[in-house]
């Protein structure tokens, strides 16, 4: 059965032939982050595919990872181009190198998740937090529900780790 | 500055098709906002236009192809209305760096016999229909499947997708806002004098960086305009274009969608302030014998201010990580060394998804770029090279140009063209 569910207003769909989405969003609403990892290759990939990008082999199986990391680069969004974004401005894009296989095949790769700045709620960032947070910044996931068999990754600061004295943000604020 | 190496040009032997087919036509609609007719109205214009200039008819264009993404018309209504009997045709999805890979798609076919000449044109209401920016109808589409992974995040338009490319070159290079800044105050010198330009205003680097955020690190004026309008370029083999009303502009290399690795998202493969220039420069010098140093007049794509910085670097006209330098050191300016996009390109004359700013490397290796200059008894420019506002921006004595085109930083298309020997 497809999965479909209302979020900032638009209307989020997973078809049910899309085996490995559906895999993806219904691990995350068991607040189990999983991804996959190649047979041949033991390789963890994000986003979810069809086959290894690494081997070109087609088998896998989910493997729970865990979701901490840093940013590695932002958005900062200030003027919003879906409707219902225009209440969360500015909202922020983090991409996020995982500890987990970081510099793995190759110097350059690592697993980048996508994912808002939130709240350890999963509330969208306050302009304050948001100017707490750049390059460096440690962050970890949460959990933000669409439905009840879907939910979407998110990240907020990690507050245990150890944080940069001063994260890189754009110059200008 | 010095200019990075590159793989050695083998110009010993003529590597592929290099030198044997050209462009004989370009043809354009104007640039507006509310176009008040269809994309195939404006198609059959722009097709028409370049006809014309090819001093071509119908019956000499036997082949078509376009881009287009859900927002424009189909080569079958538009080669019906012209009265042309298509031998090849293609419709092909895709916006940004479809130019030089359908250049590239149209001497494979008539190389391979299948048609003779090609008419490959964009046509798009890109301000009253469907926005390039990715407001209007572009917002309100479902979202499906791996689109969630970025769409449900807020992550859409293409300023937004490719922020963090952008910003983490300002990361790991020190580029600041300023330098990048330097390509609209360019872009926009170039399109004063450009009658036929959308935004003809001079700004400076001021102007850039106080202008409102729309995504860090792009300010309103780092980014492209939205307009309605359409292009097209005739395509055919040198021996034929050189029957053509003007002189043709000769293809040397062309590269078409190159990619980097994994380009499902190409952000898990880095360094991410690296683009797909970093893969297509291996292939565009060797094949077209040149290197970027023997290059007059760029047309680096500026969807953004950073795009055309990015490619300008990865292609090899500066060193890695040089890109801030290079566009701010006045290189890039009419007058300079190697202007880029001298009828202001995408940032001020119109948004045409990459094809104005290969019809405006036509013109430079023509000599007859059509500014305010006077024309002589002979019909054409008397180029001043006077380039204050409102004078001229033909570059002198153009004899190769090369055109960088982008669909986004996983990928890319470029060209390089020259004057015919002859």
């Amino acid at each position: 059965m497809p999965i479909s569910g209302e979020y900032m207003g638009m209307t989020l769909t997973i078809d049910d032939l899309d085996g490995e989405n559906l895999d993806f969003f219904r691990y995350c609403s068991e607040r189990d982050f999983r991804l996959q990892r190649g047979k041949q290759s033991g390789l963890l990939r994000y986003p979810p595919t069809t086959a290894c990008p690494w081997t070109s082999d087609r088998e896998s199986e989910w493997v729970s990872v865990e979701a901490k990391g840093t940013v590695h680069s932002y958005v900062e969004v200030h003027h919003p181009i879906q409707p219902a974004f225009k209440e969360k401005v500015p909202y922020m894009i983090l991409l996020v190198d995982l500890d987990t296989q970081k510099g793995e095949p190759t110097a350059d790769e690592a697993l980048r998740v996508a994912g808002n700045l939130v709240t350890a709620d999963g509330e969208f960032a306050s302009p304050e937090m948001i100017k707490s947070v750049g390059i460096g910044t440690r962050v970890k996931m949460v959990f933000v529900d669409v439905t009840d068999e879907f939910a979407l990754p998110q990240w907020t600061i990690d507050e245990d780790a150890d944080q940069p004295d001063e994260p890189w943000r754009y110059p200008q604020e | 500055m010095t200019l990075s190496s590159v793989s050695e040009p083998d110009v010993s032997t003529e590597k592929f098709l290099r030198g044997k087919y050209a462009i004989c036509g370009v043809g354009e609609t104007t640039y507006r906002r509310g176009s008040n007719e269809t994309t195939r109205s404006l198609a059959t214009w722009a097709i028409k236009n370049a006809m014309d200039d090819a001093g071509m008819t119908a019956d000499d264009v036997d082949g078509m192809l376009s881009y287009s993404g859900n927002d424009s018309t189909f080569s079958t209504f538009v080669a019906g209305d012209l009265g042309i009997r298509l031998n090849f045709y293609m419709d092909v999805h895709g916006g940004g760096s479809s130019t030089e890979a359908l250049i590239g798609i149209a001497i494979g076919v008539i190389e391979a016999g299948m048609c003779k000449t090609v008419a490959i044109f964009r046509a798009m209401n890109g301000y009253s229909s469907v926005r390039i920016g990715g407001t209007g109808a572009r917002s309100a589409v479902p979202i499906n499947g791996d689109q969630i992974h970025h769409r449900a995040y807020g992550w859409q338009s293409a300023g937004q997708m490719f922020a963090p490319t952008f910003l983490r070159h300002m990361y790991d290079y020190g580029t600041t806002p300023e330098q990048v800044a330097a390509v609209k105050v360019a872009h926009s010198k170039h399109a004063s004098n450009n009658p036929k330009a959308y935004y003809k205003t001079r700004y400076t680097v001021e102007d850039v960086v106080n202008s409102r955020i729309i995504c860090k690190p792009l300010h309103l004026l780092d980014c492209c305009v939205e307009t309605d309008n359409a292009t097209c370029i005739l395509v055919t083999r040198l021996d034929r274009a050189r029957d053509c009303k003007n002189p043709p502009a000769v293809i040397q290399s062309v590269v078409g969608r190159c990619c980097k690795p994994r380009i499902d998202m190409h952000y898990q493969h880095g360094p991410i302030s690296t683009v797909a220039g970093h893969y297509a420069k291996d292939l565009l010098w060797p094949n077209a014998g040149v290197g970027p140093e023997d290059i007059d007049v760029t047309g680096s794509y500026d969807a953004f201010t950073f795009t055309t910085m990015l490619q300008l670097e990865d292609y090899g006209f500066c060193k890695k990580g040089e890109g801030g330098d290079y566009v701010s050191s006045g290189i890039i300016e009419l007058g300079g060394a190697r202007p880029n996009n001298t009828s202001g390109g995408h940032l001020c004359e119109g948004y045409t998804h990459g094809m104005n700013m290969v019809i405006e490397n036509t013109r430079q290796l023509r000599g007859q770029v059509d500014d305010s200059c006077p024309v002589g008894p002979d019909g054409k420019k008397q180029h001043t090279h006077e380039y204050s506002e409102g004078g001229c921006r033909q570059v002198k004595d153009v004899e190769l140009t090369a055109n960088l085109g982008w669909a986004m930083p996983g990928t890319g298309s470029a060209m390089v063209m020259a004057k015919d020997a002859r």
